[in-house]
């Protein structure tokens, strides 16, 4: 390997590097330099370089579109890893600009460097084929996310929910690596694209199955779906307002990417098993999962009083209806998947930022703090409106289409015998569970009056910006889906999927 | 020029959200303005239309290519009656909700949304684009009722908007395995028309799809959402309901289910009209013991809304352009008698018991209510002179080719329609009854109508009347409608 090798792969992880040195500047500066000044003053700095940062990384992959595979698969680069990594690096950003009107810690530097390396190991966790380095930015994004949840000090509920977290995740760690384990045993190789030929000269066989249904736990804890989802209200609840944002948000488009590739490509031969031979495939087993996911994620959601446990059942339910994005053919798969994910993720970070901003202003996340909010934030109150009915998937709003290529895209598989009709079904049936809920909150902001005395409320403009921004994009996306589509299955087509 | 129609109607909603809150003036002439504005587009476009021509395309741009949407807006004379009936209910639904002073913004922003969806239903072209429509129509409804309405307002919102979701579902379930089986290529409606789809599938798709809109529409039994929804409604809303919300269900059966699976209606044509039948025989004699009197015209709507099911179950010519007529002018009729209730009557008296207004002397105080209502009542009872007779007549002369015994049966609703709202326009208005004591204590005069309500209700009265007289200016419009390639399916099931 030479030194052209190096410059290279250097000029290809730049997106990364120049996450990872944002990182320390952030933490550099806060340190050295702020100690003293007033709180909000350096959460701000610390905001302004990770946006810096991040808006750099994003402009460098606009202006240098790589395509390459180095080390064997260990990082592969191509346009669809760059529109993914895009998207997580604006989420990075939208959550950074949220943590600066929230008052959880005095740690400013170490929680936004924290908040980078994550986004590092979400932007590697995205760009890579090989098993091994899928398990090593995992646990990057895994341990920082521990420490994000936990980040709270003063608070119980914080160092519970973030503990719940961690065991949670350790489990599920340990059960995805002994799934790699035997993949490897099985293959040879740790290679995905590798691994799916000789799976093709294998055939189906008992041993696969047992590491298929690992690898499913492992990855189903990471998007919390059911029945790995325990941990998810809880931390939702419990962690400071943006790691509850980031784990909602960027945590489940690098997630839900990485399973998407390893299952669609790595074990593409063993959809629906083998009869014969006794095998199960993943197709049967992720209908299940995606099934028991929307019903109880949205049963569970009606009975809940605080917004944030509406929040996370909800966001179980959704990681079910992603779920039956894997079940379509090939590059729809992936399309709809990504645009699903997506959309879901920037209206929850706008769902969140209207809750942070009555959660400081009037004290709580509980319905009946929603009182009246049409008259005490008009401006919000209409953006959440925008929101929630976008996750009820409601047209015109991106919400809405992205259920519809969703369940769309899955009927098409299978030809005329129409074998995910059930599911379809059940999705949309437990999507009018979930309007019974959505509206719910909405009465309480637009048709419930606010006590007498209650003031409007005090919001600042950074983030009136950003939900109204927003807003505007759910209902623009929804209007207008071709603007991300068309750049998805450019993306996928050039993979040839 | 009918496109503009959808386009000014949701300019309309954000101005008028934009709109000060302190400044109900602004925003009602705001409103004003909106629909009058859409009523002469829909008026324009309508005299520029050529019947003959069948199917006029609008707009058709590529949308989303990758699952073959277009936005294609296209109208023919189905769509011209119910835009047509749309803008007028804008009109009046308008004039009638001029006493809104809470929230008065927010009111007609919702109220625009609504009549946007309903417009752009009307005359979408592609599935999807009819759906989005459709399910825009949704959640104006819920705010409201939930934040404008009386009686169990809660309740009545959120059981609307469940049924109305819980419908378009199975519409959604319907048209995406539609899409799949034919080839996953295109929304457009015509060319999901020209595909023929196997019997077996449509079996299950076609009530699926049918009974997905006609929830909307009042079916029976899924009927329920109706009367409490309109009884919570404020006026303008119930207006809406009854006017042209459940027209959206009925024509989303014609326009969809049918042309999309004619076998499938061949299949169940017996069953849906004995459906359309109870409900119409159902929803009179429930009426007939109502002692709310918004419950009495929200029943008398679902019995009247049988017969447009009733109509397009019959598989003829005759019937279904008496059904598209009867929609039109139950959409009139209703309106008016939700506006005689809710308007002018309930936000005088303040109380919508049959017994309580007997004793009031409303013929006394009111005489321009009370003869609002008797000639509402004639036009809804389906008096010759009037548009509901000639579209029930049309409808019972289909039904009887058809089916002759529910046709009887059907005619036996009419006759119990005769008694209920003659039963009710006495006790309301011309009752001899003396007060009660206790109402004689709060015996003061009432507010006169005023002059919105009055021109409102003088629009309504003219077109019921018109259409009445001169049935021919719609349905020179309606019949060469059925001879457009949409509905060569259904034409060969029905063997015309």
């Amino acid at each position: 390997m030479n030194t052209a090798d190096y410059l290279a792969l250097f000029t290809a992880l730049a997106p990364e590097v120049i996450v990872v040195c944002t990182a320390l500047l952030v933490l550099a500066v806060d340190l050295l330099g702020l100690q003293g000044t007033p709180h909000s003053y350096r959460m701000s700095i610390a905001a302004g370089l990770t946006t810096l940062g991040c808006g750099g990384a994003v402009v460098w992959i606009f202006l240098n579109p790589t395509v390459g595979n180095w080390h064997g698969g260990m990082l592969v680069i191509d346009p669809l890893n760059e529109t993914v990594k895009a998207v997580l690096l604006l989420l990075t950003v939208l959550t950074a600009i949220l943590s600066v009107d929230c008052k959880f810690t005095r740690h400013v530097g170490e929680y936004f460097a924290l908040l980078l390396l994550a986004t590092v190991g979400m932007m590697l966790l995205v760009s890579t084929e090989e098993l091994l380095m899928i398990f090593a930015s995992l646990e990057l994004v895994s341990l920082t996310l521990y420490i994000l949840v936990a980040f709270n000090k003063d608070s119980r509920a914080s160092a519970e929910a973030a503990l719940k977290y961690f065991l949670f995740g350790g489990m599920s760690a340990a059960f995805l690596l002994f799934g790699f384990s035997l993949l490897y045993g099985l293959t040879g190789t740790t290679h995905v694209p590798k691994m799916a030929e000789k799976l093709f000269t294998i055939g189906a066989d008992p041993l696969l199955t047992v590491a298929l249904v690992m690898v499913v736990i492992g990855f189903g804890f990471k998007v919390a779906a059911v029945p790995f989802h325990l941990w998810a209200p809880d931390a939702y609840q419990g962690a400071p307002l943006p790691s509850a944002v980031f784990i909602a948000s960027g945590s489940k488009v690098a997630s839900f990417f990485v399973f998407a590739k390893v299952l669609l490509l790595g074990f593409s031969q063993l959809g629906w098993g083998d009869e014969e031979k006794a095998t199960g495939g993943w197709i049967p087993l992720l209908s299940i999962i995606a099934a028991v996911s929307m019903v109880l994620g949205n049963l569970a959601a009606i009975k809940q009083t605080s917004v944030r446990r509406l929040l996370a059942y909800s966001a179980i339910a959704h990681a079910g209806y992603m779920l039956i994005g894997f079940l379509a053919p090939g590059g729809d798969a992936f399309g709809s998947l990504l645009f699903y994910v997506t959309t879901y993720a920037l209206t929850t970070v706008g769902a969140f930022g209207v809750l942070g901003v009555v959660e400081s202003q009037v004290g709580g996340d509980q319905l009946k703090d929603f009182a009246g909010l049409a008259r005490r934030a008009p401006v919000l109150a209409w953006c959440l409106m925008v929101f929630l009915l976008s996750l009820a998937g409601i047209p015109p709003l991106a919400g809405f289409f992205g259920k519809f290529y969703l369940f769309a895209a899955a009927l098409t598989n299978g030809g005329h015998h129409l074998p995910f009709l059930w599911l379809v079904i059940l999705g949309i049936a437990m999507s009018c569970v979930s309007l019974y809920y959505y509206l719910q909150v909405l009465k309480q902001v637009f048709v419930v009056e606010a006590d007498e005395n209650a003031r409007p409320l005090v919001v600042s403009s950074l983030s009136r910006v950003v939900v109204v921004l927003l807003a505007v994009v759910t209902v623009l996306l929804g209007c207008m889906p071709g603007w991300l589509l068309d750049t998805i299955p450019t993306a996928i087509g050039e993979r040839g999927w | 020029m009918l496109a503009w129609t959808i386009y000014l109607s949701f300019a309309g909603a954000l101005a008028c959200l934009l709109t000060p809150r302190d400044n109900p003036r602004a925003t009602r002439a705001v409103a004003f303005g909106t629909a009058l504005a859409g009523l002469m587009c829909a008026l324009i476009g309508a005299m520029q239309f050529k019947p003959e021509n069948g199917l006029e395309v609008i707009t058709n741009v590529r949308w989303i290519p990758a699952l073959g949407i277009d936005f294609s807006l296209a109208a023919d004379g189905i769509s011209v009656t119910l835009v047509l009936l749309t803008g007028i209910a804008a009109v009046a639904g308008v004039l009638f909700s001029w006493n809104v002073e809470r929230r008065t913004n927010e009111f007609f922003a919702f109220f625009f949304a609504l009549i946007g969806g309903v417009y752009g239903v009307f005359l979408s072209l592609d599935l999807f684009l009819l759906f989005v429509f459709y399910e825009i129509a949704i959640v104006p409804k819920y705010f409201l009722i939930a934040i404008w309405g009386s009686t169990r307002r809660d309740y009545a919102a959120m059981k609307l908007a469940l049924y109305s979701f819980i419908g378009s579902g199975m519409v959604l379930i319907g048209m995406l395995a539609a899409y799949a089986v034919s080839g996953h290529t295109s929304f457009d409606l015509q060319a999901l028309a020209q595909h023929s789809f196997a019997p077996e599938f449509q079996r299950w798709a076609f009530p699926l799809v049918f009974v997905g809109f006609a929830i909307l529409a009042g079916i029976w039994p899924f009927h329920t959402w109706a009367p409490t929804g309109h009884s919570a409604a404020p006026t303008a809303a119930s207006m809406l309901l009854a006017g042209v919300v459940m027209k959206l269900g009925a024509y989303g059966c014609l326009r969809v289910a049918m042309t999309l699976f004619p076998e499938g209606l061949k299949m169940w044509q017996h069953e849906l009209a004995a459906l359309a039948v109870t409900g119409i025989v159902y929803g009179a004699l429930v009426a007939l013991v109502q002692k709310d009197f918004k419950f009495v015209i929200g029943y008398s709507s679902v019995s009247h809304m049988g017969f447009v099911l009733l109509g397009l179950a019959t598989l003829n010519e005759v019937g279904w352009s008496g059904a598209v007529l009867q929609m039109f002018s139950h959409g009139v009729i209703a309106g008016l008698l939700f506006a005689v209730v809710g308007r002018m009557v309930y936000d005088r008296a303040h109380t919508r018991e049959l017994d309580a207004l007997e004793g009031m002397g409303l013929a006394r105080k009111m005489p321009f209510a009370a003869v609002t209502f008797v000639i509402a009542g004639f036009a809804s009872m389906g008096m010759p002179g009037f548009s509901g007779f000639i579209a029930e007549l049309q409808v019972l002369i289909g039904a009887w080719q058809a089916f002759p015994k529910l046709a009887l049966l059907a005619g036996v609703g009419i006759v119990i329609g005769v008694v209920y709202t003659l039963k009710t326009t006495a006790q309301v208005f011309f009752s001899d009854k003396p007060a009660s004591a206790e109402a004689h204590d709060h015996d003061h005069p009432l507010d006169p109508i005023s002059v919105p309500e009055r021109l409102g209700a003088a629009l309504l009265i003219f077109c019921t009347v018109v259409i009445g007289l001169h049935p021919r200016l719609l349905l020179d419009l309606i019949v060469p409608s059925f001879k457009s390639p949409l509905f060569d399916g259904l034409r060969k099931v029905a063997g015309l």
